[in-house]
């Protein structure tokens, strides 16, 4: 059943240096669909790609709105992200009740990091298996905020995570530079080249799959609908398919390999952080 | 547990003026350390400072808002402390007047400063504004009264919100308005009616006249309000920053109109 001796519980060390619960935890993020974060210089846009377990069930939602200024992609574990997600909506209404105002992207972010490190380092815990991307607005303007079950938090200009992220960050690097100036339209479009960029061949996105949550100066979060969305996607449609990187998945191929062959020595997990 | 009295937590006593199971029996007549049952109420204000006068003022050019009060604590008819400020900078926004109990006012603002300090340590560029220093105010005085334990001030916040002149008073109720002119006490009564005319006569005032007119005020409170000091301050709040003058005096006071005067 283990893989190998250090990795019975959280807070024991491998003699590398090494939590392995922690890095397993990280490999959670990656098992789910992919979700993109960018903003410019008035809003902050989420695109994200939902899955359906089956033909005959309806797809998982994947956007969560947290307050008016606010909203959030799970990638990882569905459950734990809905208790993250009650903690935040919780503490933005307490700091909305006592201050009548939103409460600062940041400092609910820090919150969620100090309520997500506890769980790794004590015996009796798991980390959460779920990142977030937050999308928010406040006094300071857009921002995206990823976190990590390792309890990481990062505050981004743009970032994709999820199933073979890798291909859409290596398209938002790319075009890095052209999204402060850009408009909210464009953005919205650049979430959405960056999200195919995940695809495998023979998906493509679609108003069902697809779900774009927006925030920004005097926008309240909301997650788009169909009709909407699909102005959007018709108006990618024409461009031509770049080709669907799949480096993400090769990475996690080639590290289950590894860990298969191997003998005595500790499993080779991806590095703790997936954007390394 | 060092008190085994009989609350709602705990067992009913074994019998009539007994202990609660695992308790200690009180012998009758004895002195018991009993302090946790009662609780302390304040009912009255000790020493008061008496009204705080503030508007908001804009000509297009300068705009801000102007607070007055002075610098008396009566201990009630005596006027006993002659130098107590009663307008308080919060931030660079943000200057809070206070009226009532004196030793509330600076409990009440010792919890804004570590609340400032709060912010500071998080060091993520966020200071509180003016409306969330109002609402919260308001929150902690309604639940003080809420406990029927208020605490005895009239609070009148004058500051800055996004660019914006804002002005809101607040009372040990709990009861909480936003205007543009307020005056608390008799500073309600007396002031706010010459502040009023004042502006109805020219609405557009700079920040110079905005400052004669509170003197004016606080004159005429002077003369009227027996629990009043010629000794006072003026802070102005404006998009630039805030400022709180040194002690200023009534000076050349015109007694003429008081009958009994020889």
């Amino acid at each position: 059943m283990f893989r190998n001796q250090y990795d019975s519980d959280v807070t024991v060390w491998s003699p590398q240096g090494r939590l392995h619960q922690v890095e397993y935890a990280m490999e959670a993020v990656k098992l789910g669909s992919a979700a993109v974060g960018i903003k410019n210089k008035t809003h902050a846009v989420l695109v994200a790609l939902k899955r359906a377990s089956s033909e005959l069930s309806a797809h998982q939602k994947k956007i969560i709105p947290i307050d008016k200024h606010l909203g959030m992609a799970i990638t990882g574990l569905t459950a734990d992200a809905r208790m993250l997600s009650r903690y935040m909506r919780t503490e933005c209404l307490n700091y909305q009740y006592a201050h009548d105002s939103p409460l600062p992207v940041c400092r609910l972010i820090a919150n969620v990091g100090n309520k997500m490190q506890s769980s790794t380092q004590r015996y009796d815990r798991r980390p959460y298996g779920v990142g977030l991307l937050v999308a928010g607005y406040d006094d300071q303007g857009p921002h995206i905020y990823q976190t990590c079950p390792s309890a990481n938090f990062f505050d981004c200009k743009a970032m994709a995570m999820g199933a073979r992220s890798q291909s859409a960050r290596t398209y938002l690097e790319k075009h890095l530079l052209e999204f402060p100036e850009c408009d909210k339209d464009e953005l919205i479009r650049h979430g959405l080249r960056a999200l195919s960029d995940t695809l495998p061949n023979e998906v493509e996105l679609t108003v069902k799959n697809v779900s774009i949550g927006l925030v920004g100066e005097k926008t309240p979060f909301s997650i788009l609908d169909e009709q909407e969305t699909a102005v959007y996607l018709t108006s990618i449609e024409h461009e031509e398919r770049r080709g669907g990187g799949s480096s993400g998945s090769k990475a996690s191929k080639s590290s289950t390999q590894a860990a298969g062959e191997g003998g005595p020595q500790d499993p080779e997990v991806a590095v703790a952080m997936e954007t390394d | 547990m060092a008190h085994f009295g009989f609350d709602r937590f705990s067992a009913g006593p074994l019998w009539h003026n007994g202990p609660a199971p695992g308790g200690i029996y009180n012998f009758p007549g004895r002195q018991v350390e009993d302090s946790g049952r009662f609780i302390e109420r304040s009912k009255q204000p000790i020493t008061t400072g008496t009204s705080v006068i503030a508007f908001k003022f804009d000509n297009g050019v300068e705009k801000g808002v102007a607070i007055a009060s002075d610098m008396l604590g009566s201990y009630g008819s005596l006027a006993r402390f002659r130098d107590c400020r009663r307008l308080f900078k919060v931030n660079n926004q943000i200057i809070i007047g206070a009226g009532g109990d004196y030793a509330d006012f600076q409990y009440v603002q010792s919890m804004i400063e570590q609340k400032n300090i709060d912010d500071e340590c998080l060091d993520d560029g966020f200071s509180m504004k003016p409306k969330a220093i109002y609402t919260w105010l308001t929150n902690v005085l309604y639940n003080r009264r809420s406990k029927m334990d208020p605490f005895w001030n009239n609070f009148v916040v004058a500051g800055i919100q996004d660019g914006e002149p804002y002005l809101g008073s607040i009372d040990k109720l709990g009861t909480a308005y936003v205007d543009n002119i307020i005056g608390t006490g008799l500073g309600m009564q007396i002031g706010v009616p010459l502040i009023r005319e004042a502006i109805e006569k020219k609405p557009a005032m700079s920040k110079s006249e905005a400052q004669q007119l509170l003197v004016h005020t606080m004159e005429v409170l002077f003369y009227r309000d027996a629990r009043s000091f010629p000794k006072y301050q003026i802070g102005i709040v404006t998009p630039d920053g805030v400022t709180i003058s040194d002690p200023l005096y009534l000076d050349n006071q015109k007694w003429g109109f008081a009958l009994y005067k020889k």
